[in-house]
């Protein structure tokens, strides 16, 4: 990852409130594309508040309110005039617990195709959910069983069959939130390995309570706490010489 | 007898709640000076169980007892019974002999709580077989009563006969008038109403039930869900008279406009209200489950960049589908059984069509219709609302197992 890249996000004081209550006071940050940006800090941080505001997932959420600006490579995400329909084609998200729908293999990374119109004919949908799931590493496991329900895979494979569903719509960027909570060791270095793979086409933010994995997986790490972003810089130097104290009391266990 | 029964009842009460009492308060004098004993140390927790599990304990025993001396006593006395000393005096030696004894067992060690927990146990038991027994009575019954029917009219001709006309067997000594007990007719009527009032309840109760969970904000729905759910409230016979009085005039004078004349009972008003009459079930017991689907399914479809009817049709629904499939089902046993609404407004000629306007009649209105008003209880006129029965419960069996089956194999597994 080179410094001089343009960043995919360009976050200007970015606030989110839930009713009255205030969750981000006002993030700058410039996201890099093409590389995993890690978002770190205690519970109740703001880390996946924000992680929300980049597909504005928040939208949905009764009561929540965006201020700022988030500049999605140099356009403003939060315009009147965007649809976010058409953003979440190009932000795809993966949450904390594997959501697989209650449909085949096969429908489930089909799903996001069909909606938007991708593909013209079977044979061309037959060869994207192929790639994808062979992208997000599962093709192997499930090829003589994209019939079966989604919802019979273990977690590990649904977690990645998730991945391949987001992957399958062609998005820019994908957004994890703490996507190995729920996974079991094995199942977490893989999906890491899968991590380590994507991120050489797609921008990847990843929130996650597992400081080892946020040096394993990240380029970049953000360091939230009560709302604020404490310090951002390279994952390198977060995790052995911090700026700030509280970032180090983080990482050392004194905190959190 | 009866008032002496109604007595000896009372009794049996009193004498169990004055053993409650009696063992309760002899189990705390007891623990009081065993404590004393001890120095004032012990707590209550030293003895087995508290002074009122052995008050409960011997309340148990002297309702068991006295009623099963009462039983005896019904026995032996029989029908013409007055009143009996001895009888009243083996309830009373009976309660408190087993008062007594109980009494002097009342110790830290005995364990009335277990043999307590263990009555009560029993009890509930006893009181699921009852249901369970109430059941397999009606079955048993429809059934022995069903196969005397059968022995007078072919099976055969009951289930595939095309002509409905009880009202004929009545007439015996009339050459010729043997009445005819084809069934067909009638299930054709109440399929064709239960048709009509799914058409109506269905999708509209489908579509509340979207509307009120995905939709509606919480404004809303705190003004509409009760408004609804008004409707399941209204009697039937209610609805029944606004379907004979109300609607089937309309629905006569709408097809008089069409050029057809039709009379004031049919199939479709009747169908119509009682469509109306089940939409709640199907809005509320499709909208419990619509909500049941996990916020992390709508989530992952909006976040694929889906719009949210795109999220309700295709991952919502599809999640919820056989918990919908259940709630149909439910609402066309509800249908299939109904009676008052079809009785006011269907009418009772069994014809055999498929036009709703036309006026036709159903399993539930011919049973009402045989079994009131003055019948001989033996003929096969009135043996013949059994066998009616007994098809109307196996129907109604084979579509639960059927929506059973349904919602277990495409159970979604979240």
């Amino acid at each position: 990852m080179t410094e001089t890249t343009k960043p995919k996000f360009t976050c200007r004081d970015v606030r989110v409130h839930y009713g009255d209550f205030e969750a981000l006071h006002g993030i700058d940050i410039d996201i890099p594309d093409h590389g995993v940006t890690a978002f770190i800090g205690p519970s109740g941080c703001g880390k996946s508040t924000f992680l929300r505001t980049f597909n504005r997932m928040n939208d949905t959420i009764d009561g929540c309110r965006v201020s700022g600006q988030i500049l999605m490579d140099g356009e403003d995400i939060y315009d009147k005039n965007l649809d976010p329909v058409l953003l979440r084609a190009q932000v795809g998200m993966v949450f904390q617990k594997p959501n697989p729908f209650p449909k085949s293999i096969y429908d489930n990374v089909a799903y996001g195709p069909r909606i938007h119109g991708l593909t013209s004919s079977k044979a061309e949908l037959d060869v994207l959910v192929e790639k994808s799931l062979r992208r997000a590493g599962l093709w192997d496991e499930v090829k003589d069983r994209l019939k079966l329900s989604g919802t019979g895979l273990s977690g590990g494979q649904q977690q990645r069959l998730v991945i391949a569903r987001a992957i399958a719509v062609n998005p820019e960027v994908i957004l994890m939130d703490e996507p190995a909570s729920a996974l079991d060791p094995i199942a977490t270095a893989k999906l890491e390995a899968l991590i380590e793979e994507l991120k050489e086409r797609y921008c990847i933010i990843i929130v996650t309570h597992s400081m080892a994995q946020a040096a394993r997986v990240s380029d970049k790490t953000a360091f939230f706490y009560m709302g604020d972003l404490i310090e951002f810089d390279n994952t390198d130097k977060i995790f052995t010489n911090p700026g700030n104290d509280r970032t180090q009391d983080y990482i050392t266990g004194r905190t959190g | 007898m009866g008032q002496i029964s109604i007595y000896m009842m009372l009794l049996i009460a009193v004498l169990t709640i004055g053993g409650f009492v009696y063992n309760r308060s002899s189990a705390l004098g007891k623990f009081r000076a065993a404590r004393a004993a001890a120095g004032g140390k012990m707590v209550s927790s030293a003895w087995h169980s508290q002074a009122s599990y052995h008050g409960y304990f011997t309340a148990w025993l002297v309702a068991l007892s006295t009623l099963a001396v009462f039983i005896i006593g019904l026995v032996i006395n029989g029908q013409g019974m007055v009143f009996n000393g001895l009888w009243l005096a083996a309830i009373i030696l009976t309660a408190l002999g087993v008062t007594i004894i109980t009494g002097r067992k009342v110790s830290g060690t005995f364990r009335a709580r277990t043999y307590v927990e263990r009555f009560i146990h029993g009890l509930l038991i006893c009181l699921s077989v009852i249901a369970v027994l109430t059941t397999l009575g009606i079955i048993a019954s429809l059934l022995f009563e069903s196969l005397r029917f059968f022995r007078e009219v072919p099976f055969m001709d009951f289930l595939f006969g095309l002509q409905w006309s009880p009202q004929t067997a009545m007439r015996a000594d009339q050459v010729g008038q043997s009445g005819s007990f084809g069934a067909i007719p009638v299930f054709a009527g109440t399929f064709l109403i239960m048709l009509v009032a799914m058409a109506i309840a269905g999708p509209v109760g489908l579509m509340i039930a979207i509307y009120l969970t995905e939709y509606a904000s919480a404004g809303v729905r705190k003004w509409i869900k009760p408004a609804i759910e008004i409707l399941a409230g209204v009697p039937t016979v209610v609805y029944g008279f606004f379907a004979l009085l109300t609607f089937a005039p309309f629905v006569r004078g709408f097809a008089e406009t069409l050029g057809f004349s039709v009379p004031t009972q049919s199939a479709l008003a009747a169908g119509v209200v009682m469509g109306v009459m089940i939409i709640p079930f199907v809005s509320s017991l499709s909208s419990d489950v619509i909500n049941s689907v996990p916020q992390t399914l709508r989530d992952g479809s909006y976040a694929l960049g889906a719009t949210e009817s795109e999220t309700m049709k295709k991952v919502v629904f599809t999640a919820a589908l056989p918990g919908i499939i259940g709630a149909f089902m439910l609402a066309i046993s509800r249908a299939i059984g109904e009676t008052m609404i079809v009785y006011m407004a269907a009418g009772k000629a069994a014809n055999l069509t498929a036009n709703p306007f036309e006026a036709v009649t159903t399993v539930t209105v011919q049973i009402v219709a045989l079994l009131t008003g003055d019948s001989d209880f033996d003929s096969a006129k009135t043996l013949v609302a059994f066998a009616l029965g007994l098809v109307l419960f196996v129907i109604t069996l084979i579509l639960n197992v059927v929506a059973l089956t349904v919602v277990r194999r495409y159970r979604a597994r979240y």
